[in-house]
């Protein structure tokens, strides 16, 4: 395939998957469409992994839209972090749309749920291949009007006033974006992503360019949830639907890491020592009140929508870190957030599901009715919080070695402190809902669902992440490897700017 | 008129900020909005005001002939104009649907997703308990 089209497929293919949800729900009822975005994300996992097998083998490719030349049309292009940020957008999608079959009522599924569903994840796809920075700017709308929706459809108290938090504190973030892209705009007179690489160099202004680079971290902070603007996270994310926690928990908060991660390596890098020092100390303060945060919480959702706060503080450390093998853990922890995420979040559907609540002092008695339960609990619960040897393990190891390397002690110790209070919140979980009994008795924990076949779409998607995390965590040689060469990408962007400007200088 | 544009837009920034910070949700609507348009005034400044002729290049020619005016910005700025309607719109529909079923516009009254020890009936405050 050619590259514009193996550029556009992620795109075009949830939005078609859209369009075709939206009608086979009118014609077939509501639940008909549920099966369109499993087969949309499925095949939106396949051609990122056709996408992935071509960057791996040529490096990154480009496309321009409409046939304008960069830098003055829209460029979609992908380096192999974009690529393998698809591919895991993919992965996940598949997962919650096999446990949106089961999760997602008829209700929900009638005010369309399933088109709305794919319109967030081409919206996903769009801003993790866009080499625009405006362009990046209107996928994060696709992506949040998107978000808005899922999250308060249905409409129950709790999601309105979760849904009201979560979206004016986006808004803010968003015109907090345009104006930096404004003045951007004004600064270098371009916003193609390579093109801002080579004209940031001819701007003799310093003050001003680190001035914009702080208004995007402001920006991208309120999406990545980093200290102190992550305020909106734990107030909406334990309010919709746990399919929808689910894939926010997974997606949303890292695309906004990703466009850190681009605007810092790609075309903010003259002032590292300001931009990147602010940023090291923004992940250490993120890590240290997440995980604070997560051991005051008694509520399931609530202390894992903690824990997504803490672990965005280890991207944001490898980000700031800013060496090549830091870079190499911040896009393996990336990819190993997102799984482990999304899986612990279904997990603490089934649980609610088995014993009628997510408040942890009123459950229990889950390890006794269903042992595989536990087990699926406990192999994200582990890699999150970093044990081997399991996904998570390698993901901190790297980073804390990194940070050894450039001696920042500091930033390791917290690290790795707050690596085990992840156990502690952990082991909290493990002993309230599978160890002690049920307080109603262990007759209260009734069946995951009511029919055979909710049961297996809810319990599915739950064993694929787990074996996928099992995976990385016993050879996590290839997936170092595809890391490593991100990461080198990352820190000589020479080939990405070469790639799309083409044979311009 | 760089100026005035800019301390217009530097106006209604702080106007904005003051009105997000009110409880009232309607008032903190006002302020999306305006903080909607300083940004957009921002893009259109920040793109440098000419006073050129429509950016149209005559038949024939290479390259427009006299001074034009820059069409980026003001491209930039409507599809921000047309994503920001949506937005708002989806923003107050939400406002009007949460003031209809929560039966309040104020922030501080809004308690169930995050409950506070306070609003719960079933705990006591000192005052009432004695």
């Amino acid at each position: 395939m050619s590259p514009a089209m193996l550029l556009t497929l992620p795109i075009a293919v949830p939005l078609a998957a859209a369009i075709a949800a939206f009608f086979v729900g009118r014609a077939g009822g509501p639940q008909a469409a549920r099966w369109v975005s499993v087969a949309g994300s499925a095949a939106l996992l396949v051609v990122s992994l056709a996408l992935m097998a071509e960057v791996w083998a040529v490096g990154p490719i480009a496309a321009q839209m409409g046939g304008w030349a960069a830098p003055f049309g829209i460029t979609l292009v992908a380096d192999v972090l974009g690529a393998v940020m698809v591919v895991i957008t993919g992965l996940s999608g598949l997962a919650v749309a096999l446990y949106a079959v089961a999760d997602i009522d008829p209700a929900r599924s009638r005010l369309g749920w399933h088109p709305l569903y794919m319109v967030l994840l081409a919206g996903v796809s769009g801003a993790f291949l866009t080499g625009d920075l405006f362009n990046l700017y209107v996928w994060f709308e696709v992506m949040l009007i998107a978000s808005f929706c899922l999250l308060v459809l249905g409409g129950d108290r709790e999601q309105l006033d979760g849904g009201l938090r979560y979206v004016f504190l986006n808004l803010v973030a968003t015109v907090m974006f345009l104006s930096a892209v404004g003045l951007l705009y004004g600064l270098t007179g371009t916003l193609n992503m390579a093109d801002l690489h080579v004209a940031l160099k001819q701007v003799d202004s310093p003050a001003l360019v680190t001035t914009i680079a702080i208004l995007f971290v402001g920006a991208f902070g309120i999406k990545s949830a980093v200290f102190p603007l992550f305020f909106w996270l734990p107030a909406s994310y334990h309010t919709p639907p746990v399919a929808v926690s689910a894939i926010f928990a997974a997606l949303l908060t890292k695309v906004g890491v990703y466009a850190l991660i681009r605007m810092f390596t790609l075309v903010f890098t003259q002032d590292v020592d300001y931009t990147h020092g602010l940023l090291l100390v923004i992940a250490g303060l993120t890590m240290v009140t997440g995980v604070l945060g997560a051991a005051a919480q008694t509520q399931m959702r609530k202390i894992l929508s903690f824990h997504i706060i803490s672990q965005i503080g280890y991207m944001v450390m490898g980000l700031a870190l800013y060496t090549p093998l830091a870079l190499l853990g911040a896009v393996f922890y990336l990819v190993h957030h997102i799984i482990v995420k999304a899986n612990l979040f279904l997990v603490s559907g089934v649980a609610k599901r088995m014993t009628g609540s997510f408040e942890l002092e009123r459950i229990g008695g889950l390890y006794r009715a269903k042992p595989w339960l536990a087990v699926l609990f406990l192999i994200p619960a582990l890699s999150l919080a970093g044990i081997p040897p399991l996904s998570g393990f390698w993901a901190k190891l790297v980073l804390v070695r990194a940070s050894l390397e450039v001696e920042s002690w500091l930033i390791a110790a917290t690290a790795l402190v707050v690596g085990l209070l992840t156990v502690f919140s952990m082991s909290k979980i493990w002993v309230e809902a599978f160890w002690k009994p049920h307080p109603d008795g262990d007759a209260a924990v009734t069946v995951t669902a009511p029919t055979r076949l909710e049961t297996v779409m809810l319990v599915t998607p739950i064993v694929l992440l787990a074996a996928v995390t099992v995976i990385i965590g016993v050879v996590p040689q290839p997936f170092l490897d595809l890391a490593a060469r991100s990461a080198a990408e990352l820190m000589a962007p020479e080939a990405y700017v070469r790639t799309v400007l083409g044979a311009a200088p | 008129m760089d100026v005035l544009l800019a301390l217009l837009a530097g106006l209604l920034t702080a106007a904005a900020v003051w009105l997000l910070l009110d409880r009232s949700l309607v008032r903190v609507l006002f302020g999306l909005a305006l903080l909607g348009n300083a940004a957009n005034l921002v893009i259109f400044s920040a793109g440098r005001l000419t006073a050129g002729a429509p950016p149209i290049v005559p038949v024939g020619a290479e390259a427009p002939l006299e001074t034009v005016a820059n069409a980026l910005p003001q491209a930039l700025i409507l599809t921000a104009i047309v994503i920001s309607f949506g937005l708002f719109a989806f923003a107050l529909a939400l406002v009007h649907r949460a003031h209809k079923d929560l039966g309040t516009a104020d922030i501080d009254a809004l308690h169930d997703a995050e409950p506070s020890p306070h609003a719960d009936p079933h705990h006591s405050t000192p005052e009432t308990g004695r």
